[in-house]
């Protein structure tokens, strides 16, 4: 059996390689980004003695008159109408609690739950005693947003969403997501991928049978074959080498990436070198695609 | 005490350096991928980690052997699962400790048993560890701005690979960058550094070898834009006209660690910043 060791090594910093710098104003907290108090201050900011203080360490954004600080990476924040993958935690009454990797736990009420099948119905007593026989604690889920007081609500009215089957998570800070206009993704090479907001990214076998859509509350629980599994597994380690490199995630970048891979062994991915030779593949795609 | 100088007639210390200097500091932030924050430092021979879990659902916490764990909440206590070696477990969804109208932030303070001279028996849950933990989350409920978070929780988790002095300095400095790295908002950097007093000097940065010594140390904590004091500890005898002077030579330290860790900042934030593009 052949083992690899490797020994600590200096890591340069991979902006240099990219050899450009940022036109943005970077602040760390306790810095003053203006003492003009014509401003309205956002999020990342707060009031002191009359000057504008960051709070965060991050790059400094103004739209006319409002003045926030982007944080690197923060938890989830909510927005109306974002798509995320979550985790039941609990089972309550009228009402799930689901972990989106934000401040507090999102709330997913009976009332906004598909039923099986698709009835449209007002919930009844017995729906109350049949919610762990929907959603149990451990499964996942895929959903809309709404947002409400710093919780956010979570709801699946169309029957495109709902609980998820056989397939693998990754979690990844979801400043990393980009925001598109479809997070359903079914990519080319053989296997689907749901990007949520939250920064969960589900990537799944493409189901054969499109027409039959049920929310999910059919299991498929058939033995996915060994061909769908290496491009899950594939995908998934070319997903975690652009987080690392910090790269946006969205299905171009994806595809590029995985395209770039395919003369590597899928283990081999995850390898520092081999890493940043393929990520730095994938930039370059992207760069001559934008033209 | 016997025999050691610990501040020479030229006004060398015992390492070379001078009175108001301070160790060699070398930090790092985002050591960790799986932690919301994390942080590393170095302050001479002192190495300490520090990691920032928040802010989350505020849990309550229950007592459990090893590891058993009943019930599916077992499940993803493994999401949740601290390196506390099972004594304290967190429980989801428990309401007792969540406070309605701010954050509630969690502190634990854990020192390796190969981080001192003679190897440790207990490495955390003993009394030092209990009150390093309240200390830190005294300076740090200064510091965050709790009321943005109401009902959520956040956990900092420190823990001091080498202890060579200045052990209480070094948690906060870490921790002050591990925060930040987490993207909680934060007032103000928290900078900490300790102080002695030998011969009429006061003296900055103390080591090991200077605090074993046996005179007075103060470990102090800053905010270095405003220059308000988030923790002063002392305990031991210093007569009171000599504190304005030691009490300025600490500020003055916290004020040198705060410059090392704004570059060490604006540097990481710079370069995330350029690989994520314009």
């Amino acid at each position: 059996m052949a083992m690899e060791m490797r020994l600590p090594v200096a890591r340069k910093p991979l902006s240099e390689r990219l050899g450009r710098d940022t036109k943005k104003h970077l602040v760390v907290p306790g810095d003053t980004i203006t003492t003009d108090t014509g401003f309205m201050r956002g999020h990342g900011t707060y009031m002191g003695e009359e000057k504008l203080i960051a709070s965060v360490a991050g790059s400094v954004e103004r739209v006319n008159k409002l003045i926030c600080v982007k944080a690197l990476k923060t938890r989830y924040i909510g927005e109306v109408g974002d798509i995320v993958v979550g985790r039941i935690t609990e089972v309550q009454q009228k009402r799930w609690k689901v972990e989106t990797n934000s401040r507090l736990d999102s709330v997913l009420l009976l009332s906004s739950m598909n039923l099986p099948g698709g009835e449209l119905r007002r919930r009844s007593a017995e729906d109350e005693l049949a919610m762990r026989g929907f959603l149990q604690e451990g499964d996942l889920i895929s959903v809309q947003a709404v947002f409400s007081d710093g919780a956010v609500s979570l709801h699946t009215r169309s029957l495109k969403y709902g609980k998820l089957g056989q397939g693998v998570l990754v979690q990844v800070s979801p400043s990393l997501v980009k925001r598109q206009k479809t997070h359903f993704h079914d990519l080319p090479c053989g296997a689907s991928v749901i990007l949520g907001n939250n920064g969960f990214i589900w990537i799944y076998p493409t189901p054969e049978h499109k027409e039959e859509e049920a929310g999910g509350f059919i299991a498929n629980l058939e033995p996915v074959s060994l061909a769908d599994r290496e491009v899950i597994s594939r995908l998934r380690n070319c997903i975690i080498s652009l987080v690392t490199q910090r790269m946006m995630l969205y299905d171009t970048s994806i595809l590029y990436c995985y395209e770039a891979s395919l003369p590597h062994q899928i283990k081999d991915i995850l390898k520092p070198e081999i890493m940043e030779e393929i990520v730095m593949e994938t930039r370059q795609r992207l760069l001559e695609q934008e033209g | 005490m016997a025999g050691l100088e610990l501040l020479s007639d030229q006004g060398y210390r015992v390492d070379g350096r001078r009175a108001g200097e301070l160790r060699k500091i070398q930090a790092r932030m985002g050591v960790f991928a799986q932690a919301d924050g994390s942080a590393y430092i170095e302050q001479g021979n002192t190495k300490a980690l520090a990691v920032v879990y928040g802010p989350h659902e505020g849990m309550g916490q229950g007592w459990t052997q090893g590891s058993q764990l009943k019930g599916a909440r077992g499940r993803h206590m493994q999401d949740r699962e601290r390196k506390t070696g099972g004594f304290v477990l967190e429980i989801r969804g428990s309401r007792a400790r969540a406070l309605p109208d701010r954050a509630l932030v969690n502190c634990q303070y854990s020192s390796a048993t190969f981080s001192t001279g003679e190897r440790k028996r207990r490495p955390h849950g003993d009394r030092k560890s209990c009150e390093m933990g309240l200390q830190l989350r005294q300076t740090f409920e200064a510091a965050i701005l709790t009321q943005l978070h109401p009902r959520s929780q956040i956990d900092i988790y420190v823990q001091v690979l080498q202890a060579d002095g200045g052990t209480y300095a070094a948690c906060v400095n870490a921790a002050t960058l591990a925060v930040l790295d987490a993207g909680i908002p934060m007032r103000d950097f928290v900078c900490a550094c300790s102080a002695g007093f030998v011969d009429g000097t006061a003296l900055a940065d103390l080591s090991h070898v200077e605090e074993a010594a046996g005179g007075p140390q103060l470990a102090l904590a800053l905010l270095p834009a405003s220059g308000q004091i988030a923790l002063l500890e002392m305990d031991a005898r210093l007569h009171e006209d000599h504190l304005e002077r030691v009490l300025e030579a600490a500020a003055q330290a916290a004020r040198d660690v705060h410059t090392l860790l704004d570059r060490v900042v604006r540097q990481h934030v710079r370069e995330a910043s350029i690989l994520l593009g314009d």
